[in-house]
C-alpha cells in the first residue's frame, strides 16, 4: 500500500488533489482511497488529506502516519508544519516551488505548479488551482500513468485549461 | 340563503363536549371540502373527538400526526398527491397551540414554501385537550388553569404573521356564520398554494358559560368587534358587512366578557389592554380595505 | 457502471436508482452532499420527484411520513443533532408503519460542538422501530441504500430503515464505486394502507389499551419476520449483482481464539489488526456488526470478546459491549474509542487484543 500526505491551505484545492489521485489511481486499474481531514479550518489554513492506493481492497480508515510520499502544494505551510514528519525512509517530496531544494535521504521533486497555473490562466476566484497540474507532475513521477492522470482531470472539469496544465506539469517535472 | 349540502362527515358518535364549537366547525368544513380529503390533525381536541379505535365518527380519510407536525405533513402528503395526478384536499385541522405556539415553524415551512394545502386553524384560545392551559393565542385578563390571576400578556396576532408570509388566501370566520364558512372554505379549495383560514372556536367548559350558548356567544364576539370576519384574496382585503357595522356600532364588550367564566374579575387594566388591541386591529384593517396602508 | 464517489454520493446515487417520488430534507453537516446532490438531480430532471427543503429535520420526517402514507416513495438524510432533532417523527414513522428511508451520517453530539464520526446519534434511536445497518465501505452504502427500500417497503416489514455511515471518514472520503441498474430488484411502492380517500378511514386515532399493545407486538412481529427479509434481499442482491452482505462481516473469525467486534470504519480496520495479531502468533477475527436493529443473533461461544464503541450510555456502558453480553454467553473486554471523531488506528485496536480484560471497560486515551 501506499501512502501520500498532502499539504495546502484552506481553498487551494488540495481536498480535490486527494480526489483526482486516487481517480486516477482508479483508472490505473488499482484500489484507492482519497481521505481529506476535515478539522475547524477555515480558508487559508493549513490542512492536510491523505491519499491510500493499493493493489487489494483498502480496509484502514484512520489517518496517514507514515506517508511513502509527502506532497506540498503551498511552501509557506512548511514555516508553520513539520510536511516531513514520520515520512518513511527514502519517501519522496513534492513540491510547489520555484527554489531548489533538497533533502537529505529523500529524493524531491520541485516543481513551479502555480507559475504554470498562472501561464495557462488557471485562475479561480483570484488563486491559481493547484490541483489538475499537480497530477501531472505526478503522473510524470510515476504514481500513476498519464493517460489516467489526463482522464480523471477529464471527467472532473470541464475547462480545458486543467488538462493544459497537467500536460505542462508533466514535462517540467524532474522524474 | 342556500342551505349547506346535506351529507355528514362528522357523524354524531363524536367524543366531543356538549356544546363544541370546533366539532360543529368541522361539520361545515367538511360538507365545503366534500368526500376526496384528507383531514391532517395534530395533538388536539379534534385528535379526541373523532372516537375510540377501532370505531371513528368521521366518514372523510383522517391522518392524525404529532403535535408539532401538521403542515410539514401536509407538504409531504401534498407533493405525493401531486405526483399521482390525485386532485386530492389536504386539509390540516389544528388548535390554536398546534398552530400559534409548537406548529408555527412547521405552518410558516409549508406556508413559504408554497405548499398547496389548506391550513384551519380553529382557536378556543388554550389548549383544550389538556384542560385549558394558557397558550400563546390566550387574550389577555382571561383565566386559565396557568394563568389563575388572569392572562397578563395579549394574544399573538397570528394572522398578521400569517399575512407576512403572502398566502393567496386567507380569511377568519366562525361557526357561529356558518354560510360565511362554508363559502370561505370553497373559496380557499378554488385556489392553489397554501390557504390558511383562522376560526373562532368558542368553548363552553373552557370559557365558562353554559353548553347551549355557543353560538351566541360567537356572535357576540363578532358583534362586539373583538372577532373580526374578513378574507383577503391574493392580498386583497375584504372585511364581511357584519363586521363592518360592528366596527362601527361595536356592542359593548361587557356583554361578550360577561357570559364566560373565565373573564370573571377581568381588571379594567386587561379590558382596556383587551380594546385597546382590538381598536388598533379595527383601523389597521380599515385602511388596508381602503388601499392607504 | 464503475466510477468513484464519495459515501455522500454513492448514498445519493442509489437513492436516485430507487426512483423515490418525494425526497424531504434538511441540510447538516457532514450529511449536506447528499440532499445536495438528490436536490441536483431534481433539477436537471435525472430524477422525477418532488425535493421538498423543509426548515428543520422534524418537519422533513412528517413531511416523508406524509407523502408515504399517499403512496410515495421518501428518502432523507440526516446526522447528529438532526436525527435527534427527528426523534419524535422517528417513533411516528415506525408506528405509522411508512417505509422511509434515510441515511444518517454518524456524528457526535453536542456540547461542545463536534462534527465527527461516532454512533451515539444512532443508538439513541435503538427503541423507535427503526431497521439501522452501519457500512463500512463507499460501495457498501451504496449498495445498502439500496438494498434499505426494498427490505423497508415488503410487506412483511413495513419499518422504516436506517442506513448509517461514518461522518467524514466514509460520507467525505473517495473510494471506487460500482453501480448498478437496479431493475426490478426495488419493486413498484406499493403500501396496503395507503390513503385511499374512496375508503375513508382514520389514521393513528386514539387507541386504548386493549389495542394498543396489538399494535406494538404486530410492529415486534415485523421486526422479527425483518431478519429473513434483510437474508432473502442480501441473497438476491448478491445472485444480481455479486456482492455478498450478511448480518456481520466475519474476518478469520473460524478458528480465532479473539474476535474483535466493532461497527462501521472501526470494524474494517479491525481486519489490519488482525492480521498483525496473526503474524504475532495471536488467533484473532474481526466480527464487523452490520445490522444494529434487528440485532443479529450472534456465535461467539468459545471466544474472548474485544467489543469496541465508538459510543456511550452514560451510567451503563458501551452499547455494542452491553447488547453482546445480554444476547450471548460472552463477557467481552470493553474499549470505548473513537468518540467525537477519536482517531483509532490498527495498531492502537492491536493493543486493545494484547492488552484484553473480560469484563473490564477502558476508555481509550483516558489515564486515571
Amino acid at each position: 500500500m501506499f501512502e501520500i500526505r498532502i499539504h495546502s491551505r484552506g481553498g487551494q484545492g488540495g481536498v480535490t488533489a486527494a480526489k483526482l489521485i486516487a481517480q486516477a489511481a482508479f483508472h490505473d486499474g488499482r484500489f484507492a482511497t482519497a481521505f481529506p481531514f476535515y478539522g475547524a479550518e477555515r480558508r487559508g489554513a493549513p490542512v492536510v488529506s491523505f491519499v491510500r492506493i493499493s493493489d487489494e481492497p483498502i480496509k484502514v480508515y484512520s489517518q496517514v502516519r507514515s506517508p511513502d510520499m509527502v506532497i506540498v502544494l503551498d511552501a509557506s505551510v512548511m514555516d508553520v508544519i513539520d510536511v516531513f514528519a514520520g515520512l518513511r525512509e527514502g519517501g519522496a517530496v513534492l513540491i510547489n516551488t520555484t527554489e531548489p531544494l533538497a533533502i537529505e535521504g529523500h529524493p524531491v521533486h520541485p516543481v513551479d505548479l502555480t507559475g504554470i497555473a498562472l501561464r495557462v490562466n488557471l485562475v479561480v476566484a483570484g488563486s491559481p488551482i493547484l490541483n489538475t497540474p499537480v497530477l501531472g507532475a505526478l503522473a510524470r513521477i510515476g504514481l500513476v500513468s498519464r493517460e489516467a492522470a489526463l482522464a480523471a482531470i477529464a471527467e472532473t472539469f470541464d475547462d480545458p485549461r486543467n488538462v493544459e496544465a497537467a500536460k505542462a506539469a508533466y514535462e517540467e517535472t524532474r522524474p | 340563503m342556500n342551505p349547506l349540502p346535506s351529507e355528514e362527515y362528522v357523524y354524531k358518535c363524536t367524543t366531543a363536549c356538549a356544546g363544541c364549537t370546533s366539532s360543529l366547525s368541522l361539520r361545515y368544513v367538511l360538507k365545503a371540502a366534500g368526500p376526496d380529503t384528507v383531514l391532517v390533525v395534530p395533538a388536539c381536541c379534534t385528535s379526541v373527538l373523532q372516537g375510540v379505535y377501532p370505531a371513528t365518527a368521521m366518514n372523510v380519510t383522517v391522518y392524525n400526526i404529532a403535535f408539532a407536525a401538521a403542515a410539514a405533513t401536509a407538504s409531504g402528503m401534498a407533493a405525493a398527491f401531486r405526483r399521482q395526478g390525485r386532485p386530492t384536499n389536504v386539509i390540516c385541522y389544528a388548535g390554536d397551540g398546534g398552530t400559534v405556539d409548537i406548529g408555527i415553524q412547521s405552518l410558516s415551512g409549508a406556508f413559504e414554501r408554497g405548499t398547496d394545502f389548506l391550513y384551519i386553524c380553529y382557536d378556543n384560545e388554550a389548549y383544550g385537550n389538556t384542560g385549558m392551559q394558557r397558550s400563546g393565542a390566550t387574550p389577555i385578563g382571561a383565566v386559565t388553569t396557568t394563568t389563575p390571576a388572569g392572562k397578563t400578556d395579549t394574544k399573538k396576532d397570528i394572522d398578521r404573521i400569517v399575512a407576512a408570509h403572502g398566502l393567496p388566501y386567507m380569511a377568519t370566520a366562525c361557526a357561529a356564520y356558518p354560510q360565511d364558512l362554508y363559502a370561505k372554505v370553497k373559496k380557499a379549495l378554488s385556489i392553489p398554494g397554501p390557504k390558511f383560514i383562522h376560526l373562532l372556536s368558542p368553548c363552553p367548559p373552557g370559557w365558562r358559560y353554559p353548553t347551549e350558548r355557543s353560538v351566541e356567544v360567537g356572535r357576540l364576539a363578532v358583534k362586539t368587534g373583538l372577532w373580526v370576519l374578513y378574507e383577503r384574496v391574493h392580498g386583497e382585503l375584504t372585511i364581511n358587512p357584519v363586521s363592518k357595522v360592528a366596527m362601527k356600532r361595536p356592542a359593548p364588550i361587557e356583554d361578550y366578557l360577561r357570559i364566560q367564566g373565565r373573564f370573571r374579575g377581568i381588571s379594567d387594566e386587561a379590558k382596556s389592554a383587551l380594546r385597546a388591541a382590538m381598536e388598533q386591529q379595527h383601523r389597521r384593517l380599515l385602511a388596508e380595505e381602503a388601499g392607504s396602508c | 457502471m464503475l466510477t468513484t464517489a464519495t459515501g455522500n454520493r454513492a448514498v445519493a446515487a442509489a437513492a436516485k436508482e430507487a426512483r423515490p417520488g418525494v425526497v424531504a430534507a434538511y441540510p447538516i453537516t457532514p450529511q449536506t452532499e447528499i440532499v445536495e446532490q438528490i436536490a441536483a438531480y431534481v433539477a436537471e430532471g435525472s430524477l422525477e420527484a418532488d425535493y421538498i427543503p423543509v426548515e428543520s429535520e422534524h418537519s422533513a420526517m412528517a413531511a416523508c411520513i406524509g407523502a408515504s402514507a399517499a403512496g410515495a416513495r421518501t428518502f432523507t438524510a440526516t446526522s447528529s443533532h438532526g436525527l435527534l432533532y427527528m426523534h419524535e417523527m422517528l417513533h411516528w414513522a415506525a408506528g405509522a408503519r411508512t417505509p422511509v428511508v434515510m441515511a444518517n451520517v454518524n456524528r457526535a453530539l453536542g456540547p461542545g460542538w463536534n462534527i465527527w464520526a461516532e454512533h451515539t446519534d444512532a443508538f439513541s434511536q435503538r427503541d423507535t422501530g427503526w431497521l439501522q445497518v452501519f457500512v463500512a465501505s463507499i460501495q457498501e452504502a451504496y449498495d445498502a441504500t439500496l438494498m434499505a427500500f426494498r427490505i423497508a417497503e415488503d410487506e412483511r416489514v413495513l419499518l422504516p430503515v436506517m442506513v448509517n455511515l461514518d461522518g467524514f471518514l466514509l460520507s467525505h472520503i473517495t473510494q471506487s464505486l460500482e453501480t448498478v441498474d437496479v431493475g426490478d430488484f426495488i419493486p413498484p411502492f406499493s403500501l396496503p394502507h395507503a390513503i385511499d380517500t374512496t375508503r375513508p378511514r382514520g389514521y393513528g386515532t386514539l387507541t386504548p389499551p386493549e389495542t394498543y399493545y396489538q399494535f406494538r407486538w404486530d410492529m415486534e412481529r415485523s421486526m422479527r419476520a425483518s431478519r429473513e427479509v434483510i437474508a432473502e434481499t442480501e441473497a438476491e442482491f448478491a445472485r444480481r449483482f455479486g456482492r455478498v452482505y450478511g448480518p456481520t462481516e466475519d474476518y478469520r473469525c473460524e478458528d480465532a481464539d479473539v474476535v474483535v467486534v466493532a461497527l462501521g470504519t472501526l470494524g474494517k480496520e479491525a481486519e489490519v489488526a488482525v492480521d498483525r495479531l496473526r503474524s504475532e502468533g495471536v488467533k484473532a477475527g474481526s466480527m464487523r456488526l452490520r445490522w444494529f436493529r434487528p440485532f443479529p443473533a450472534l456465535d461467539l461461544s468459545g471466544r474472548e470478546v474485544v467489543v469496541i464503541d465508538r459510543d456511550y450510555s452514560f451510567g451503563f456502558g458501551g452499547v455494542i459491549a452491553h447488547s453482546i453480553r445480554s444476547t450471548t454467553r460472552a463477557e467481552p473486554y470493553s474499549v470505548i474509542a473513537g468518540l467525537g471523531g477519536q482517531e483509532v488506528t490498527y495498531d492502537d485496536i492491536a493493543g486493545f487484543v494484547r492488552r484484553r480484560e473480560a469484563g473490564r471497560e477502558d476508555w481509550f486515551g483516558v489515564s486515571d
